[in-house]
């Protein structure tokens, strides 16, 4: 039986008391669980191996960053096969101690999206056994997906900055 | 660049890269292979060589309706499949109605690029592996569902055919009738395909037993598409999760039965990728039959998106797997954040756990049988 994300939060929260744990949504589209770095791993495992839960793979992993609360946050979308249920969930760090704990070991698959996140955003993922750089060089400098990102000016004695041509008459 | 490391072993280990120039790995994807002898102990894929950032992109230009372009240039094998994925997801996260004629469009469009896709795949694999007829096959059939898309779209590769709300244009006035003479010709070169490759001892000698990819290492990896149904996961959005109007039709889900190996090897996702497209052919002229003659096109599209704070991921099947947009939008008239879950960087980053162990010669086999887009993967 699939269950719906209020019922997962409903779930989750008898079997974490002590954990807060938020249910939150926007005007449009889905909601999301939004839980807190320290307790991501934990639940991570709880997710995927709970019988009635089963969230056997992680569809997606995407970075975000929120420059008005200075925050930089990741959103897991999980699904699981046999159950047919899906969850969206979010951690949120502060930008000045942005770690959260890698879930590597638990879905495989969380390997090159922690990278990214990584790479984009400057998420530090904590026991992740191979955080490198995976989409930019790796002698890059800031992190692209960051709003307030401002690009280097060279990279390797190539100009990086884009200049606008004017275009001729002929 | 060969470097022979010796680490107290009593066998040396050489290091050697393959690519990012190399004509097996399908685009600029270098391999950093560490082999003892002939056998492949260590695969570290380096990518990134493509990359333009189209998320960034994404959230710079004009509003969502001019990230469609981009979303095209991801995989450019099979833009209609990433456009329609697109529209989906903003589709869902506004709650716009689409005309019955748009769907049926759209979905023939779909099936259509995915036979084009897989032909590419197929042709390309056979061409790894030395077969080299197969590929000038496939190309002819290609050829002619790309004259098809030129026709109603005005391009061959790139087409931004469909559009939040609807499609760009309506069809060509021959549309249907193409489209019914392409797959009454193309169902008999299925057949010749297979006689061509499927069985052909040289081809399940390279193939059978190769890249083995257990069913639970696929699901712990989230692999999709025919990589995963290759390991016998019979499992395919337009069946389980059905979007636009893919629950109408009647369709089977080929999965891998190790038939002429082990389950989960390359043969196994090479004959998914061949069975799939017959299905397609089937859902092609379902869509075909019951398609409405007229219809405005452009009747719910939005003249501006406006939208709310919201978010939404929605996937969808593409020829390489699932294709998930996570779209964050807030009241201006950019995307917040916008992040394509590309099929084939997921599938990509299971290959050093299925290539260690195997030859030099298989790890060109396992590569093609991923069947990668390396502007997907590079976004």
């Amino acid at each position: 039986m699939a269950k719906s994300t209020q019922e997962i939060f409903d779930y989750l929260k008898a079997a974490y008391p002590e954990v807060d744990l938020v249910l939150e949504s926007a005007k449009l589209g889905d909601p999301w669980i939004t839980i807190p770095a320290e307790h991501w791993k934990k639940i991570a495992k709880f997710l995927r191996d709970d019988s009635d839960l089963r969230f056997d793979t992680l569809m997606c992993l995407s970075g975000i960053h929120y420059p008005d609360e200075v925050l930089l946050a990741i959103a897991c979308h999980l699904h699981a096969t046999e159950k047919g249920h899906t969850l969206a969930i979010k951690v949120k760090v502060p930008e000045s101690n942005p770690n959260i704990p890698s879930v590597e070991s638990i879905w495989k698959t969380a390997d090159w999206h922690e990278r990214e996140a990584y790479d984009m955003f400057g998420i530090i993922f904590d026991g992740h056994p191979d955080l490198r750089r995976i989409l930019c060089p790796d002698d890059w400098e800031g992190f692209p997906l960051r709003k307030d990102y401002v690009p280097q000016e060279s990279y390797m004695g190539i100009n990086t900055k884009y200049t606008e041509v004017e275009a001729s008459d002929d | 660049m060969i470097e022979i490391v010796q680490k107290g072993k009593s066998r040396p280990e050489m290091v050697i890269n393959m690519g990012p120039q190399h004509p097996s790995t399908h685009g600029v994807l270098r391999l950093e292979v560490t082999l003892d002898g002939e056998l492949v102990t260590h695969v570290r894929p380096h990518i990134g060589y493509l990359h333009r950032c189209f998320e960034k992109y994404g959230e710079s230009v004009g509003d969502y309706g001019m990230v469609t372009p981009f979303t095209d240039r991801m995989d450019y094998v099979s833009a209609m499949n990433q456009e329609h994925g697109y529209v989906i997801a903003m589709e869902r996260l506004l709650d716009i109605e689409v005309p019955e004629r748009v769907e049926y469009i759209r979905v023939i469009m779909a099936e259509l690029q995915r036979i084009a896709s897989h032909l590419l795949a197929v042709g390309t694999f056979g061409l790894d592996l030395g077969a080299f007829t197969p590929f000038l096959y496939v190309f002819t059939e290609r050829e002619k569902i790309l004259d098809i898309f030129e026709k109603s779209s005005g391009a061959r590769l790139l087409y931004n055919y469909m559009c939040i709300g609807g499609l760009m244009r309506d069809v060509d006035d021959d549309f249907k009738k193409d489209t019914e003479e392409f797959v009454r010709t193309f169902r008999p070169k299925i057949t010749e395909l297979q006689n061509l490759l499927t069985y052909n001892s040289i081809f399940i000698k390279r193939t059978a037993h190769i890249g083995v990819l257990p069913p639970k290492v696929a699901l712990n990896y989230a692999a999709s598409g025919p990589v995963l149904r290759g390991s016998g996961v019979k499992w395919d959005l337009r069946k389980n999760n059905p979007y636009s109007i893919y629950d109408r039709f009647d369709f089977d889900i080929p999965v891998g039965e190790g038939e002429v190996g082990t389950l989960g090897d390359c043969w196994d996702r090479y004959i998914v990728r061949v069975l799939e497209m017959e299905e397609s052919c089937k859902i092609i002229e379902q869509a075909l039959e019951a398609m409405p003659d007229e219809g405005d096109v452009q009747q719910n599209v939005p003249k501006r998106v406006r939208t709310k704070p919201g978010e939404i991921y929605a996937r969808t099947e593409t020829p390489r797997g699932e294709l998930g947009y996570y779209i964050i939008s807030d009241t201006s008239a950019k995307p917040y954040r916008i992040k394509a879950r590309a099929p084939s960087f997921v599938n990509l980053s299971l290959l050093p756990a299925i290539s260690r162990g195997s030859l030099m010669s298989d790890l060109v086999a396992i590569v093609g049988s991923i069947d990668i887009v390396l502007g997907e993967v590079d976004r």
